[in-house]
């Protein structure tokens, strides 16, 4: 089917489907940060809205786990070295 | 042979319209998955929340708690949206010279 394009459209085509799948990864991650971030923060009835320590503890989160996929890879770095 | 025909036949506008089509087919499956995950995650965990004790239907209280744990559910999701996306715009700023992280 995508055979008879000609370059410009398949180099086209090959650019959004890059950008697209950039994009299902990102939302993949988000999906995986929100499950495992609710699970920790959210440990209350639902109610109306968040609490305020609710709503930072989920920013928190995220923060964290992202410091700890650097701190986790410098250590291995200067293990290695 | 009849690949070629279609090939040399077919107008500039007809491979942008194929184009389009492709694009827009990727961008709705792509949507959908997003979509599916994101109620599959929230039942999930609504239901934990929600409903304690299964009766033998949902109770006026189960199904305010789900309505509300849907909002809540959906803000978790644009809260940790919002923090991972600055995060990684910012990570990307200070390492732009020297990246090894995302």
């Amino acid at each position: 089917m995508a055979d008879n394009f000609d370059e410009a459209t398949k180099k086209e085509l090959s650019a959004f489907l890059e950008k697209e799948q950039t994009q299902a990864k990102l939302h993949s991650t988000v999906h995986n940060l929100t499950t495992m971030c609710w699970d920790k923060c959210v440990t209350s009835t639902p109610s109306t809205r968040f609490s305020r320590g609710e709503e930072s503890c989920l920013m928190n989160c995220v923060d964290r786990f992202l410091d700890t996929s650097i701190f986790l890879v410098r250590q291995i770095q200067e293990r290695r070295d | 042979m009849s690949d070629f025909f279609k090939n040399a036949i077919s107008s500039p506008t007809d491979a942008n319209a194929r184009k389009e089509a492709i694009m827009t087919q990727v961008r709705t499956e792509l949507a959908q998955a997003n979509a599916q995950q994101l109620v599959n995650n929230m039942n999930e965990r609504c239901y934990k929340a929600c409903i304690t004790k299964p009766g033998t239907s949902l109770s006026g209280s189960e199904e305010t708690c789900l309505a509300r744990c849907l909002d809540r559910f959906m803000d978790a999701f644009n809260i940790v949206s919002r923090t991972y996306t600055a995060r990684i715009t910012k990570e990307r700023l200070e390492e732009s010279s020297s990246s090894t992280f995302f």
